[in-house]
């Protein structure tokens, strides 16, 4: 192997007094939000969390045609402490929201949530069903959005991707598990007659004593 | 395939002399345009004219015996289909009877319908033979009560006794229509949580979107407007809640008396747990032969007493890698030996009945698509048939074979799949499903090419299919089916059918003898396994699988070795069928793959019927009641992955924890369809 040199160190480095010559060649410099979110983007830890026809397409990503360790997030996880990363893959029910929204308050910081697919979104195609919760982000906040019903596993590495731009553009200045304050943790919702959110119990409580007690369906 | 739905009026039946009159041959298409209108009056007795009604049901012969061995009064023809069970009290006796003398030994499906304006709810049974043929329909109504939180006065004898397939199928009905059944040995909420607000599938019961009864609705259609359902309703949000309802005071409990049993115990499976060993089948020899599975006397200590511990109970799932999907299975543990097993459902209860009676009926078939969406071709496949059956219509002899490749592509994709899936479960994780995953692959890539989606293809029509395969597409499945999945599958025995730790985990584990099997209504590659060559290919053959040489594969083991192995051959019996169809495809006309017109709004006849196929999993029925209209008045699911969970509490205690998720892995059930 050449030795490093003066003479052939790179450009702007050649005569820098600051730099010893056994560095020259092996040293670059970067900011620490770089370096930072450039390991971290590439070592998401999915969980290994499943909910309908979409969690399908999650696992045909992974697989070997097109193969989710590409992008450096194949370990997927079945324990929330372990995993930066919740794929909301399918219809979220009303009865499956509890647990959900204990799983992410289960997640360790940073953690990132991807809505997969219509129902997960937005309810999909089952929106007008009695135990459809209208999109995961009624409880939990979701950085990306997939459409499809289900996606293809093109989409979901495209979502990948978004994220991993996301992560990049973070800044240790201002990433919110860093700050001080209160830790930010979501009420798990609880069932009752119908899904109780307790952000909401205030609201709910004078809105049905409003209601007549003859009117059954308040919503007909 | 399905029963006859619009039976000529039953002069010439000799046995029912009384019903004769009654009968008009009422025209059902024209009587339907208002929901319900087309019902009959509540329950009369039969030989009292109804002056206007549907014509009632033509009875076979084993109904003819059977009203001869109740009296007339108590077995009365229904409309349409099948008979009325008058004296609920009776149901047991009538039931036993239909079991034991005339052979129908599998329940394949209960359900109920609420007929609003006639104020009863209707329970329909559908016991069919494990040795073929079609099912029969038997009926009991009740009172429905206009409150809509209280269950039914009249209670329902539980059949449970008689039918041990029936007590999921019974907790289902008191989940959605409030239809108590006296003796249910847990009658309990199954898909909604205990403490849910009303009935969800009865008819005056509207979920917090409602809009109205039936689509399109008039808001968006024709022109229309649209509007957010959260800005229509009064909470922003799907949700609903009783008045007065307190949200800061007040107790849930959506698992209430899930542990009670439990902890108590239950006496069936104390008896199971003294007696010392799980089941095992009679092909056991095997690695575990000599351990005694659960040995409680410990002989060769001193001291027994100091070695008693406790059981615990154990929540495994929802989210758990092992249940398959948002499955929650509760098990109580001695040691690592499973005591007891209750599984909780409807996690993914995504309302497909009661938005299936919103849809119109051609709506409703990319939603069948959701419900296995392992292997949705062969969902809409069920539907399709069903529907056809009540419209009379025959789809082109084109689209026939279309639908036998693509449903049997459908069987092979969805057996890679569990395969794959079942030996994740027994530990070699997703080495074996990579190879599968794969081979599924190649053949979306042809669901892709020709429907736009891998998964959710909507692909049939009423009359035919969507889709012709072009020249490039027939190649790409030649290809498939005469080259590469056959390979493809020697891999795959060779790779696991020999494989020592296979053999060793599987042989003998999961045993359900061929008798409980039937009484648990379990279908599809679990029951043939079980060595009961029940196919509805062949039983009952529906589309063209009567032209098609193949074999039902049927081993004796009954134990998840052999239900592997049955998954395998029937892989090769799929390949011969789309071998054969790809063959005979060059007869048929191209392009010729819908009969008659295509049309958005389809008018099914007045009329019900139930209508069922093999799916990969097991039996797949559709319960349809039209009134005439455009939505199907009932839309119900028969779906195999539900009935069959009954059984696997009886398959799993007395084994270990490892191998209940392994016998779980084994019966291959899909969650969209278990909660639908």
């Amino acid at each position: 192997m050449a030795e490093l040199t003066n003479a052939n160190a790179p450009e702007g480095f050649q005569n820098d007094p600051r730099v010893p010559d056994e560095l020259k060649n092996n040293v670059f410099i970067t900011s620490l939000d770089k370096i930072y979110n450039w390991g971290r983007k590439r070592s998401v830890w999915p969980m290994l969390f499943g909910l309908a026809c979409c969690a399908i397409e999650m696992i045909a990503t992974a697989a070997s045609r097109h193969d989710l360790s590409r992008f450096g997030w194949e370990l997927m996880r079945a324990s929330p402490r372990q995993a930066d990363l919740m794929i909301v893959s399918g219809t979220v029910t009303k009865k499956m929201i509890p647990q959900i929204v204990r799983l992410y308050n289960q997640m360790p910081e940073p953690r990132y949530v991807i809505a997969m697919g219509a129902c997960a979104t937005a309810g999909g195609p089952f929106k007008e069903g009695y135990n459809v919760v209208s999109g995961v982000d009624k409880f939990i906040p979701v950085d990306v959005y997939i459409t499809g019903c289900p996606p293809r596993p093109e989409a979901l590495l495209h979502s990948f991707i978004k994220l991993q731009e996301k992560i990049e553009k973070q800044s240790l200045r201002n990433v919110p598990w860093y700050q001080k304050g209160e830790e930010d943790v979501v009420p798990i919702p609880v069932l009752g007659p119908d899904l109780v959110d307790l952000r909401r119990a205030q609201e709910i409580r004078e809105k049905a004593a409003q209601a007549a007690p003859t009117q059954e369906q308040p919503a007909a | 395939m399905a029963e006859e739905t619009t039976n000529p009026p039953p002069a010439e039946t000799p046995a029912a002399p009384k019903a004769a009159p009654t009968a008009k041959p009422a025209s059902p298409a024209s009587a339907g345009a208002k929901p319900a209108a087309a019902k009959p009056a509540a329950a009369k007795p039969a030989g009292h004219a109804a002056p206007k009604g549907p014509p009632l049901a033509t009875l076979t012969p084993e109904l003819v015996q059977l009203q001869q061995q109740f009296g007339e009064s108590v077995i009365t023809p229904a409309p349409y289909v099948g008979v009325l069970v008058n004296d609920p009290s009776k149901l047991r006796d009538v039931m036993t009877y239909v079991r034991d003398q005339l052979g129908f030994d599998m329940l394949a499906n209960a359900t109920a319908v609420d007929y609003i304006k006639e104020g009863y709810i209707e329970v329909v049974y559908h016991p069919q033979r494990s040795k073929g043929g079609q099912p029969i329909t038997l009926k009991v109504r009740v009172p429905r009560g206009n409150d809509p939180v209280a269950p039914t006065e009249v209670a329902v004898p539980s059949l449970t006794p008689i039918y041990a397939g029936a007590e999921f199928q019974e907790r289902e009905i008191y989940d959605m229509y409030g239809v108590r059944f006296e003796g249910h040995p847990d009658l309990r909420r199954i898909l909604t949580w205990e403490g849910f607000y009303g009935w969800p599938l009865r008819k005056d019961w509207h979920e917090p979107y409602y809009e109205g009864d039936t689509k399109p609705f008039d808001s968006r259609w024709p022109g229309g407007h649209h509007e957010l359902a959260e800005e229509r309703v009064p909470w922003a949000d799907n949700v609903n809640y009783p008045p007065g309802f307190d949200p800061l005071n007040f107790n849930a409990n959506p698992d209430a008396g899930l542990y009670d049993t439990m902890i108590s115990g239950v006496p069936g499976v104390e008896e199971i747990a003294s007696n010392g060993h799980a089941q095992r089948s009679p092909q056991f020899k095997g690695v575990g032969a000599a351990v005694p599975v659960l040995d409680r006397n410990y002989n060769n200590l001193a001291d027994e007493e100091e070695l008693q511990t406790d059981q615990i109970i154990v929540n495994m799932g929802p989210q758990h890698p092992s249940t398959h999907g948002v499955l929650r299975m509760v098990v109580k543990l001695d040691g690592e030996t499973v005591t007891d097993l209750k599984l909780v459902l409807g996690y993914l209860h995504r309302n497909h009945e009661k938005i299936g009676e919103r849809n119109t009926w051609l709506h409703n078939i990319p939603y069948t698509d959701r419900l296995d969406y392992i292997c949705g071709i062969a969902n809409e496949l069920g539907y399709v048939i069903t529907v056809e059956k009540m419209m009379g219509i025959k789809p082109t002899e084109r689209a026939e074979y279309l639908r036998v490749i693509m449903t049997e592509l459908t069987r092979i994709e969805s057996h890679f799949w569990a395969i794959g899936f079942l030996l994740n479960d027994l530990g070699a994780f997703y080495t074996p499903a990579l190879y599968f995953i794969t081979e599924r692959d190649l053949i979306l890539d042809l669901f892709e090419s020709v429907t736009g989606s891998r998964l959710m293809c909507n692909y049939m029509r009423f009359g035919g299919v969507s889709r012709d395969l072009t020249e490039d597409q027939l190649m790409h499945a030649r290809q498939l089916a005469f080259d590469r999945i056959p390979r493809k599958i020697d891999e795959l025995e060779q790779l696991l059918t020999d494989n020592e730790i296979i053999k060793a985990r599987t042989i003998g584990v999961g045993y359900l003898p061929a008798d409980r099997s039937i009484n648990y209504s379990l279908t599809g590659p679990c029951l043939r396994a079980a060595g009961v060559p029940y196919d509805i290919r062949r039983v009952d053959p529906y589309s063209i699988y009567d032209r098609f040489d193949f074999e039902i594969p049927v081993f004796y083991g009954a134990d998840v070795y052999d239900r592997y192995r049955v998954r395998v051959a029937e892989m090769r019996q799929s390949l011969r069928i789309v071998q054969q169809a790809l063959n005979q495809l060059d007869q048929t006309k191209p392009g010729d793959i819908q009969a008659g017109k295509k049309a958005y709004n389809h008018r099914v006849p007045a009329g019900e019927a139930y209508g069922r196929v093999e799916t990969p999993k097991g039996e797949l029925g559709f319960y349809l009641v039209s009134d005439g209209g455009q939505n199907p008045y009932r839309y119900h699911v028969r779906s195999s992955s539900f009935i069959n969970l009954n059984s696997l509490k009886e398959m799993t205690v007395g084994h270990k924890v490892a191998d209940a998720v392994v016998i779980l892995g084994s019966l291959d059930i899909v969650l969209g369809e278990v909660d639908r």
